[in-house]
């Protein structure tokens, strides 16, 4: 497996990304930087990471959706390579139109980073075929602008076709804080019409390895991988 | 206007003036006055404590770098070595919380960025008055997003921190930043001006009117007007920060480069004046080179700016493109505007013409140092109580409840949960245990690190104060599996030209010096804030330590929370009849009262040896040093964190609330199973230290029996959900967004 992890300016889970497809997955990841271009048969996956892309500024994920970079991650896209943003790399694919709706800043108008306990809504995924459907995972949410928002047909589609990948079910260790986030449908990610497109607010790379205490995410990095030995079927 | 006047109104003092004449043998013109007057000022120049920072043990074999560069440098093992520092934000913070405190944490990155270190993790020291106080909470509330958006944005995580509110703050908060970096052995950087002929730079943000003066305003006392004053603040961008550390981590990786500096306190003339110094040589710059943001910039304005994101870099000639390629990569400015001389002189020349000339080494280290007047304060004689007229309460569960609601005491998740903690993912241990643990990439090892201190002790008693901080730290990090080998520290105080309080500084800096000392951990860097009072209140002296622990193998890290039902509970170390200084007596029942408690350094060296030995044979499950609010505390803290209870008899004949709230020093709190027990007993005996079980982890609740002569006198018993309720409502109870 092939994988590219885009460089933004501000971009920095760039190297967690990379760690975990690197050294702890063992497959092959390649910097891209933002004002550089690259061919869908250069990688089997795509992942724009978190941080502050350009410094969020005029709106989180708004500068890096208009990069070189992002025609390539837009032709990649449509000739089915797998794209996986997360945080930041979420609100990019939505300002780049890749996938519906927009991110609402947090309810109570606070950045918030904590564990929270996240829903398997659909495991009929390339990025969720080792959860189980409707398992609750631990992951870590790291954000200030992670309320998600759109409108009622959008919503009522996502819900239709199953598009709805991971919902919230609790915020804090033990899951029993107030919702800091207020996402509509409680959503955490979700995925385009053909699947090949996943935009996530937690981090699972954040949650890969034992010594940080949490490998629930690392099971989103080995469902892709399995995704690509077992035979690519959308 | 005379050049005597002109020095006064820019805070020189007439025997600086005169130094500078006999250095100059002239008189200075405005410009060459105005670098004086911020290289001389206290946040520069250090010339009110210079001579007692002397104290300071600073040396050990595991010492890279100590205290005079941009930061310390300590060995870590594997040939990696971890950069920090400690810095303050204090003044700017009082007049605009979020950009003071945002700008704190950005000069802090820069300083450790320089020397070749990638910044790893964040942590920072805060004090507010109490949060009933309208501006109070304001403060509080907008340093705590200003630190979160900056370092959130920037992704590097704040992995720790504490925050104290009293009214001794009320006026004059506190906004103290710690930063670590790590750099391999032959990677570090210095900032020092070599090799004659090389080219001067300047890269990242251009410059502007921002924070003119920061360096001097930050050396005078809060006073109504210049509260007003907004040209001292400097406006943070941690974007164009990131942008800054990504280049700059790329052009330290050149052989080429010379030296770098940040721009920080008085920008231009710091960094030139200083790498110059270092290196025994001179600078000569155009300040018409430098990229502007503002029109009609003066020379003077210029040289002292302290625009943020701005860097000196001093490379070999020849390779000025080369630099520019790199930040041209990053979009950022890189300009040559300068070259190192062998004369010695800081040259700055506006188009070619020279409008100053003086010594980088007078600007640098000239400053004639003051040795202030030292007397002990009057009030350290009024801190008396008879203890004995003080009734025993009979409801221990109703004092224990309100401990937990003291935002002193309670959880400050609402903090934390605001700084994004695991970037980077190097974090083990996250903010809520004693002290924060990261691994290191690559290697078995981790490193755990924590930033304390206690001003209430340190007004009580500067130097066990003093003393206390040094030995809590140490001990932060030893329940979390860590060897203790550097520390950074940031020394808040009063007016030094006050001599009660230069005596408050002059002890705390004793008593850090010989906790520090026998503990064999030396300070390697620091930073001293000076003139912190306001209008009617001076701060408590209010020393803070960041200390930096390693740990062989990081899977061997500790943590404070009960895990396992069944496990023995013990306590390491002696309870003590210390009920003065403790937050139980000052805020509960009204009594500023001490002695604060005492530190015997060599008995806290055998407990720490004890309980490190314990957690690195894998004796322990848990492990919580015993601090403010004392064993009930303690007990409880271990509780919540496990979100499981504990049973317990203590036979004592201290008074209950002084074996409960008491908070005797050198104490910790381990749980463990059964099986482990001997062999702890008999490490302990080795070692000369007692071990009582005082019961075991069981149950949904904090239950402990205290018994004398076989007679139960005290009684707690209180659910650990209701414990958990009351500590997470505290703060944010008190909150008015």
């Amino acid at each position: 497996m092939r994988c590219a992890v885009i460089q933004f300016a501000g971009s920095s889970g760039d190297g967690d990304c990379c760690h975990v497809f690197k050294n702890i997955l063992g497959q092959s990841a390649d910097y891209v930087f933002h004002k550089e271009t690259f061919k869908p048969a250069d990688f089997d996956i795509v992942v724009l990471p978190g941080g502050a892309s350009h410094g969020d500024y005029l709106r989180p994920g708004a500068l890096a959706a208009h990069t070189k970079v992002m025609e390539s991650v837009k032709e990649a896209a449509n000739s089915g390579k797998l794209i996986l943003g997360i945080g930041n790399g979420f609100q990019i694919l939505l300002e780049a139109g890749l996938l519906p709706g927009t991110m609402l800043i947090n309810k109570d108008i606070k950045f918030y980073a904590d564990e929270v306990l996240v829903k398997v809504e659909n495991n009929a995924t390339p990025f969720t075929n080792l959860y189980k459907k409707d398992e609750v995972i631990r992951l870590i949410l790291s954000c200030k602008y992670g309320s998600y928002f759109a409108d009622a047909k959008t919503i009522e589609q996502l819900k239709s076709q199953n598009k709805i990948v991971l919902t919230y079910c609790g915020f804090g260790k033990n899951g029993d804080e107030e919702d800091p986030v207020a996402s509509m449908e409680n959503i955490a990610a979700i995925a385009n019409q053909e699947g090949n497109i996943l935009g996530l607010m937690p981090h699972p790379e954040r949650c890969a390895e034992e010594i940080l205490g949490n490998t629930d995410g690392l099971r989103m990095f080995q469902s892709i991988l399995q995704y690509f030995e077992g035979g690519k079927t959308l | 206007m005379t050049a005597r006047e002109e020095a006064k109104n820019l805070g020189l003092t007439d025997l600086e003036f005169d130094e500078i004449v006999k250095t100059l043998k002239r008189e200075p013109n405005y410009l060459e006055l105005s670098l004086y007057s911020v290289m001389w000022s206290e946040h520069c120049s250090y010339k009110n404590s210079k001579a007692v920072l002397k104290r300071f043990p600073t040396e050990g074999p595991q010492v890279l770098q100590g205290p005079g560069e941009n930061a310390g440098i300590v060995d870590i093992g594997d040939n990696l070595a971890i950069a920090m520092k400690t810095e303050s934000h204090n003044h700017p913070s009082a007049v605009d919380p979020y950009q003071g405190a945002a700008t704190g944490a950005g000069g802090m990155l820069r300083d450790i960025f320089t020397m070749g270190a990638r910044p790893i993790a964040l942590l920072n020291s805060l004090r507010f008055g109490k949060l009933d106080d309208d501006r109070a909470e304001y403060l509080f509330r907008e340093a705590v997003a200003g630190i979160g958006d900056y370092g959130n944005a920037i992704g590097v995580p704040t992995v720790g921190g504490e925050v104290y509110f009293d009214d001794s703050y009320e006026e004059n908060p506190l906004v103290n930043a710690m930063c670590l970096g790590i750099v391999p052995h032959d990677k570090i950087v210095l900032g020092k001006a070599a090799g004659v002929g090389n080219s001067v730079m300047i890269v990242g943000a251009a410059t502007g009117r921002d924070g003119m003066h920061g360096a001097s305003f930050a050396s005078g006392e809060l006073t109504e007007g210049n509260e007003d004053q907004g040209s001292p603040m400097q406006v943070g961008d941690p974007f164009k920060e990131k942008q800054l550390m990504e280049a700059c981590m790329e052009l330290l990786q050149k052989e080429w480069v010379v030296g770098v500096q940040d721009m920080g306190a008085a920008g231009v003339v710091s960094s030139t004046s200083e790498t110059a110094a270092r290196a025994g040589n001179g600078i000569e710059i155009d300040v018409a080179l430098v990229p502007q943001r503002d029109k009609d910039m003066k020379p003077y304005e210029i040289m002292i700016s302290e625009s943020q994101e701005r860097m000196l870099v001093i490379v070999e000639k020849g390779h000025e493109d080369d630099v520019k390629k790199i930040f041209e990569k990053w979009d950022l400015d890189a300009v040559k505007f300068g070259t190192v001389t062998d004369d010695g002189m800081l040259r700055i020349l506006e188009n070619g013409k020279v409008v100053g000339e003086v010594p980088a080494a007078s600007l640098a280290g000239g400053v004639p140092i003051v040795k202030r007047e030292s007397r002990r304060p009057e009030y350290l004689d009024k801190l008396q109580t008879d203890f004995s007229k003080i009734p025993v309460p009979s409801d221990l569960n109703d004092i224990l409840l309100k401990l937990l609601d003291l935002p002193n005491i309670a959880s400050k998740a609402i903090v934390y949960r605001q700084f994004d903690q695991t970037v980077g993912t190097n974090t083990v241990v996250t903010p809520g245990s004693d002290a924060a643990v990261l691994r290191i990439k690559g290697t078995k090892r981790g490193i755990a690190v924590t930033i304390d201190g206690n001003g209430y002790y340190c007004y009580l008693d500067p130097y066990e104060g003093g003393k206390q901080i040094v030995a809590e730290a140490a001990r932060n990090l030893v329940v979390s599996g860590a060897k203790p080998v550097a520390l950074t520290d940031g020394l808040n105080f009063g007016n030094p030209e006050k001599p009660e309080v230069y005596y408050q500084f002059e002890k705390c800096v004793d008593g850090l010096s010989d906790a520090a000392r026998k503990l064999g951990v030396p300070v390697i860097s620091g930073n001293v804030s000076f003139y912190n009072e306001g209008k009617h209140t001076a701060i408590y002296p209010s020393p803070v330590v960041g200390m930096l622990g390693v740990l062989e193998d990081v899977e061997k890290h500790c943590t404070m929370d009960f895990k396992q039902d069944g496990d023995v509970v013990v306590l390491l170390g002696e309870n003590t009849d210390e009920l003065g200084g403790s937050i139980y007596l000052q805020e509960l029942l009204d009594i500023v009262a001490g002695p604060a408690p005492k530190v015997d350094i060599e008995k806290e060296k055998k407990v720490q040896d004890c309980c490190l030995k314990a957690i690195q044979l894998g004796l322990v499950n848990s492990a919580h040093d015993i601090v403010q609010g004392g064993l009930a505390i303690a007990l409880a803290e271990c509780c919540i964190a496990g979100n499981i209870g504990f049973e317990g008899e203590i036979e004592s004949n201290l008074r209950p609330d002084t074996l409960l709230f008491g908070e005797g020093q050198s104490r910790i709190i381990m749980s463990l199973k059964q099986d482990n027990l001997s062999t702890l007993n008999k490490l302990a005996s080795e070692l000369g230290v007692k071990v009582s079980v005082i019961g075991f982890v069981k149950g949904d609740s904090l239950k402990l029996t205290i018994n004398q002569k076989d007679k139960t006198v005290g009684n707690i018993e209180v659910p650990v959900k209701k414990m958990a309720e009351v500590s997470k409502n505290a703060i944010k109870g008190r909150m008015k967004k």
